[in-house]
């Protein structure tokens, strides 16, 4: 790890952009999904999305934004080089983010003990399951990166690394908050 | 041989470390190092691409001799030819697969994954990828994808065989046919982990080239190839998320039993449970990544061959921003053409005659690229190596594949047109021989990087001619089956008596096809024999002016021994008049070429301009590019 900082943080920058290119390819991947709906519900009558939303949606986009603050707090303290702060705030975002994917699923029970099925012949029921699903795999790479980020707030790395992995984390978190709303709009727009 | 700058102070720290112990896996395996790696996709490309050219003499034995009996069928084959001849499920599973690795496995990851990891850090200056780690990653997930596709042939119902764009129906039930199984389940993951090996690969390039240029090499000093590469996988970002998208809605639908395709479906007079899907979604979803998948097979074959054809013409590439601005008109065009694919699954026809006009509308770049490269050779002083002949190949598959384009994009031809052996020449054209031409153009250009070493330029030539006679012999006559409505994919011609008269053009395909595949021959024999027994190369054997050719012949881990190199001026410095070589290396300052400096060379520098009139009055020199003829 010492052998060269000097090369690390030379490297850094690209690896930054290297994360912007996959949140780009991410945001395809999610208009990809959602003009599927738009040109399944195009079809014709009986393929819209005619049931109500779970009210655990509008608890955990709350939390996600709590998430996103919190996260932001942490990005904060580590940049004053608040270390104790750093790693309570990104215990909370941990914490907030698990919330969310709870809720998420609950959110799901709700819906099939109403019936309303992943397996359905109305799809855009199914594409709502597949957009919260693949949301909520964004979230626990999400919760991945936080881990990685407390583990260098313990100070086991150089601080470069700490404020690196820091931000990266934070720039990911607050991508996937946005893609929520953005789901969650979308689809009480298409309600 | 030139003036370098330090620019990068972690190369002396870079040295330090290039020195930790390497052992055999490290350095032939789990390699991180750029030119390691691009070596592995090379290999596996070519592997690959001479089994799909084996799958394609098996299907085309069967198309010329469908009443014959070939017992060594049997032999080789089992179960998929019984009595020696094709088993019809199995000839369905040729093609698909054969289309798949050809596009995907050879022409996307075989040439980007090749040509991009090689020079975009050897020409823009760079001592890596933004991420080698990543990289490997990348060549990994792709192996994989490559082991589990051929482990299809192993799976008991056969590999895949709804065509390589896995339309469903055909693709989402897994009981319509032995090739909806368990090989289009295998077909779907490998297809998962290619992408991710796509993504990956594009994700470095993109962020390798914007960020780690060398001192001095800005945008308008790059390469072509560094911008065809560049655009390549700028379109692999956008698109193949896409077909992510749809493969997975596609496993939903076969695996969880969703319906995001699928309706009304009958098997055996038995309704499956499947209501209210589109296929037409899915060829929304698929065509929206498929249409720039074929541009992100031609644009680094044409960014090759840009490179190899100016260092051959001793010429500057005719038009250079010309080329640029088509590449990038190509990409933006490529997403808004999608359309032309599904001209008839009952499309509005003023949508249609948008996607038409979208689809026309790339004739323009295209056309420009052509005249540019044929500009180029225009009283070049032309040095005919293979890599030269096949990128003039290029050329001439472009033109003649392009032109049947324009055709196919017409909403109304298309509807006599569609599925038909004219599409199949058509793309064969453009993609099965350009892109590979381009291809092979680079790895004869390159291989000295590569290996250090030259290949054998007999070879190369018999390679090149028997493989140029060969393509168009294959392709050519598919035009016109195409006009007469034969379509593609039927197993047996002698079944259909509109087709029975095509039987006999169907065996001089064959033959021909058999010819352009023992040619390859040459060039495998070559390229193997090469790598051990070649003649050593020298440091810049084709007196080329790019930054790859200033690295020592050994390729050493990091690139360069010293500092990198810093950028002086463009790539296409050659046969500059009033310098005493054909080339000017981009390393070499103006200082130093005082002789053969233009005004217009140092971009409104002023106090640079000064200097060089007043050596020009005290040299007699007249300085006017009119003046010089």
């Amino acid at each position: 790890m010492v052998l060269n900082n000097d090369f690390d943080r030379h490297n850094l920058q690209p690896k930054k952009f290297v994360l912007w290119l996959f949140i780009v390819s991410s945001i395809i991947f999610f208009a990809g999904l959602t003009s599927g709906f738009i040109v399944y519900a195009g079809d014709g009558a009986g393929k819209s999305l005619n049931v109500d939303l779970p009210k655990a949606f509008i608890y955990s986009t709350v939390v996600i934004v709590l998430s996103s603050l919190t996260m932001h707090k942490a990005f904060l303290s580590s940049k004053k080089l608040q270390f104790a702060q750093q790693k309570l705030w990104l215990w909370l975002t941990l914490f907030l983010g698990v919330v969310f994917i709870s809720l998420q699923v609950y959110g799901w029970t709700v819906w099939t003990n109403l019936g309303i099925f992943f397996v359905n012949s109305n799809a855009t029921i199914s594409f709502v399951y597949a957009f919260t699903l693949f949301h909520v795999l964004h979230i626990v790479a999400g919760l991945v990166m936080i881990l990685t980020a407390i583990k260098s707030s313990y100070g086991t790395v150089p601080n470069v690394t700490n404020t690196f992995r820091m931000e990266i984390t934070s720039i990911f978190w607050h991508f996937v908050d946005i893609v929520w709303i953005y789901l969650y709009l979308f689809l009480l727009l298409n309600q | 041989m030139s003036t370098i700058a330090i620019n990068n102070p972690s190369a002396i720290h870079h040295d330090d470390h290039a020195h930790h112990q390497e052992t055999f896996l490290t350095k032939y395996v789990f390699s991180q190092d750029h030119k390691m790696i691009a070596k592995q996709f090379l290999i596996t490309g070519i592997i690959m691409g001479v089994i799909a050219m084996i799958l394609s003499i098996l299907f085309r034995i069967q198309l010329a001799y469908p009443d014959h009996s070939f017992p060594l069928l049997e032999v080789l084959l089992g179960r998929f030819a019984p009595e020696g001849r094709l088993d019809p499920n199995f000839y369905l599973s040729l093609v698909t697969i054969h289309g798949t690795i050809m596009v995907f496995f050879v022409l996307t990851a075989g040439l980007s994954g090749t040509f991009s990891n090689l020079l975009i850090p050897l020409q823009i200056g760079a001592r890596d990828m933004a991420s080698p780690f990543m990289n490997m990653l990348s060549y990994w997930l792709f192996f994989t994808a490559s082991v589990i596709m051929l482990s299809t042939f192993f799976v008991e119902s056969g590999p895949a065989g709804g065509g390589w764009t896995i339309y469903p129906p055909l693709s989402a039930v897994p009981k319509a046919m032995p090739g909806s199984g368990f090989g289009m389940t295998l077909w779907l993951i490998s297809m998962i982990l290619f992408i991710a090996s796509s993504l990956m690969g594009g994700i470095n390039y993109v962020s390798t080239i914007l960020n780690m240029r060398t001192k001095g090499m800005d945008l308008w000093k790059m390469p072509l190839t560094i911008w065809s590469f560049l655009l390549t996988a700028m379109l692999g970002i956008l698109s193949f998320p896409v077909l992510v998208a749809g493969v997975v809605l596609l496993i939903f639908d076969r695996s969880f039993g969703t319906s995001f395709y699928l309706s009304d479906i009958f098997i055996g007079g038995q309704a499956l449970a499947h209501e209210g899907g589109s296929p037409i979604l899915w060829q929304h979803l698929f065509w929206f990544l498929g249409h720039p998948e074929v541009y992100i097979v031609i644009m680094p074959a044409m960014g090759i061959a840009s490179e190899v054809m100016s260092v051959n013409s001793r010429k500057p590439i005719f038009g250079y921003h010309a080329m640029v601005y088509s590449l990038i008109g190509i990409t933006t065009l490529s997403f808004i053409v999608w359309g032309h694919h599904m001209f008839v699954t009952g499309m509005n026809p003023f949508l249609g005659g948008v996607f038409m006009i979208t689809t026309l509308i790339i004739a323009v770049p295209s056309a420009v690229k052509t005249f540019n490269w044929l500009a180029t050779l225009w009283r070049g002083n032309i040095r005919f190596t293979p890599a030269m002949l096949f990128a003039i190949g290029l050329v001439s598959f472009f033109i003649s594949g392009g032109l049947t384009g324009i055709w196919l994009g017409n909403a109304a031809l298309d509807i006599n047109l569609h599925d038909t052996y004219f599409v199949v020449a058509h793309f064969h054209l453009v993609m099965g021989s350009a892109a590979i031409f381009g291809m092979i153009a680079g790895v004869y250009h390159w291989f000295p990087k590569m290996f250090g070493r030259l290949m054998n330029v007999k070879l190369g030539y018999l390679h090149f001619w028997l493989t140029f006679a060969a393509a168009y012999l294959v392709f050519f006559p598919m035009h016109f089956m195409g006009l007469d409505g034969v379509p593609r994919r039927y197993y047996a011609f002698t079944e259909f008596e509109s087709m029975d008269k095509w039987l006999s053009v169907n065996v001089f395909i064959t033959w021909s096809a058999i010819l352009g595949a023992v040619a390859q021959i040459a060039f495998l024999f070559n390229f193997v024999y090469s790598i051990f027994f070649g003649e050593k190369s020298t440091e810049n054997p084709w007196e080329a002016n790019t930054l790859e050719w200033t690295t020592p012949v050994e390729r050493i881990h990091g690139n360069w021994p010293g500092e990198i190199p810093t950028v002086y001026r463009w790539s296409y410095d050659y046969s500059k008049p009033g310098h005493d070589t054909d080339f000017i290396m981009q390393t070499t300052p103006h200082s130093q070429t005082m002789s053969s400096n233009l005004l217009h060379d140092f971009e409104g520098n002023e106090a640079a301009e000064k200097i060089q009139e007043k050596w020009n009055l005290e040299h007699n020199r007249i300085d006017s590019s009119e003046e010089v003829k």
